[in-house]
């Protein structure tokens, strides 16, 4: 089944992520972010472009609490994260998933217990038949049923991404964050992943940020764009609008 | 030579941060049980053929290399005990702990290296999965118990391989070699031996952590984080081991 991007979105949603001039730096003269702001909708897909080491990865770190900002703040479900305990942050992170640009898999797990790692730990209710459905189902989604008992080091590249897909769907975010999901890819995953991005924004009304240097993933996924450059926002539209671009710079992105 | 000062103390300072850190965790629920005996396992058990083989070893060659001076003196008869004694107060905790800080702590250092390098511990982390419970607790807590048992054991072999090296050349029956050493050992031998061996397992497990917990990105960190915490290990345990017994010559 193809699935086509949800273009009809309700204009008026509130932001539910909010990202107000962050600012970070490593060491005296690395200024990575120099007062980044954005926002994602409720039900939208982000997609974040820019150049290799303009802080993308960096950005969404800040976002879950990986890497505190020097400055500025983040408002996710309302809250802003810089300002909370470790209590807080852990609520407000078991309701977003994070995609690793390498997948992240626990090595010395197999892919069933890599999936059931979270579930155990956060959904003490379930007895362990139903751990087992769990991860059986959320890995028929990823279509990846086979590898069940397999070990990560087992696995193809694209079947990492899956599996690190599925272990991020299990505990039902309502936002994901995915870190260039399609690199290192051939062009048919790339494409099968993408697809599999749209199904789950559609299957669970997930809000995304999708990072990406993938140009066929950003058209196929992308309900906005925003591109960085010098650690701030410097072009922000839909790809068609970027696409046709006033601005060198920005459709140099397209070609 | 100021900055080469400076990163000491910096070390000295985050290890000591990160012990605090234990301390803390430690006593905060949840309690990962199942990861814990695992890593008794993997720490324990695993590591039992090593330290029985240079038990073994110990107590044979420090038999036959006593030997010749001890009968210069007629005093044959007090091998056993001689043996015994050095095998229990310092050589089988000491060479163990050593050969444990080349097994598990660089084990663990790059371990959890790699998986600092890999964003595994990160992956954790966003999940809200408390990684340095999961990890860092379970580690130090399994080598702070299972270092004083590879004691234990290595003691009982190395004494097993004394006897084996004194029956080479004379001809004594198991029960008297026993009575021999049973009669030289006292319990001040025993007791602070095998409190400082909870220190050995205590620094070598919190070494390999933390050197793995914190090393930077970069494949190459990993194989430093593993010699450093072999290096930081031995040298902590010699440490330890001065101190242990200039304590004990204090109050016994
Ligand atoms: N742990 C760190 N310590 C010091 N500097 C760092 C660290 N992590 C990232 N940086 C710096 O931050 C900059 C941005 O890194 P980031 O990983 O966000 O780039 P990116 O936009 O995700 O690039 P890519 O597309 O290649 O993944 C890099 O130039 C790097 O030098
Ligand atoms: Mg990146």
């Amino acid at each position: 089944m193809k699935l086509s991007k949800n273009h009809i979105l309700p204009d008026n949603n509130a932001p539910i992520i909010d990202i107000k001039n962050l600012y970070k730096s490593f060491g005296k003269d690395n200024h990575v972010l120099k007062g980044l702001s954005f926002f994602v909708k409720k039900g939208e897909n982000l997609v974040v472009l820019g150049k290799s080491g303009s802080g993308k990865s960096i950005a969404i770190k800040c976002l879950v609490g990986l890497m505190q900002a020097d400055k500025g703040t983040i408002n996710v479900f309302g809250k802003d994260i810089t300002k909370l305990d470790e209590t807080g942050l852990n609520e407000i992170r078991l309701r977003i998933g994070f995609l690793f640009q390498n997948g992240a898999l626990y090595d010395s797990m197999s892919v069933r217990e890599n999936l059931s790692f979270p579930l155990l730990r956060h959904s003490s209710s379930l007895n362990p038949i139903e751990v087992d459905k769990a991860v059986i189902d959320i890995l028929t989604s990823v279509g990846l049923t086979e590898a069940i008992d397999k070990m990560p080091s087992e696995l193809s590249g694209g079947m990492k991404k899956r599996v690190g897909l599925a272990r991020t769907l299990i505990l039902k975010p309502e936002i994901l964050l995915y870190d260039e999901p399609t690199t290192g890819l051939d062009t048919i995953t790339s494409r099968e992943i993408s697809q599999l991005i749209l199904s789950i924004q559609q299957k669970y009304k997930t809000t995304s940020i999708i990072i990406t240097h993938d140009m066929a993933c950003a058209k196929q996924t992308s309900d906005r764009i925003v591109i960085l450059k010098d650690g701030i926002v410097n072009a922000e539209g839909t790809y068609d609008a970027l696409e046709n671009s006033n601005d060198e710079w920005v459709r140099s992105f397209f070609i | 030579m100021v900055i080469y000062l400076k990163s000491i103390f910096t070390d000295a300072g985050n290890l000591i941060l990160f012990t605090t850190r234990f301390f803390r965790e430690i006593v905060k629920p949840p309690f990962e049980t199942h990861e814990f005996i695992k890593q008794c396992y993997v720490i324990g058990y695993k590591s039992f053929p090593l330290v029985a083989v240079t038990g073994f070893i110990m107590g044979l060659v420090l038999t036959l290399q006593s030997r010749p001076t001890l009968s210069k003196f007629g005093a044959e008869s007090w091998l056993p005990g001689m043996v015994a004694l050095s095998l229990i107060r310092e050589i089988a905790p000491v060479i163990t702990a050593l050969i444990c800080a080349g097994k598990v702590s660089s084990g663990i250092g790059a371990e959890l290296g790699s998986m600092k390098v890999t964003e595994q511990i990160d992956a954790m982390e966003v999940s809200a999965i408390n990684p340095f419970k999961y990890l860092v607790v379970t580690r130090i807590l399994a080598s702070t118990l299972m270092i004083p048992i590879l004691v234990v054991f290595a003691d009982a072999i190395g004494i097993l391989g004394g006897y084996v090296g004194f029956n080479i050349h004379s001809d004594v029956n198991m029960v008297r070699y026993n009575a021999q050493v049973f009669e030289s050992l006292d319990f001040i031998d025993i007791f602070p031996a095998t409190i400082k061996t909870f220190f050995f397992g205590f620094s070598i497990g919190l070494i390999g952590c933390y050197k793995g917990f914190t090393a930077s990105n970069g494949t190459e960190s990993v194989g430093k984080a593993a010699n450093s915490a072999v290096v930081l290990a031995s040298l902590t345990i010699f440490i330890i081991d001065m101190l242990a017994v200039q304590i004990t010559d204090l109050f016994f």
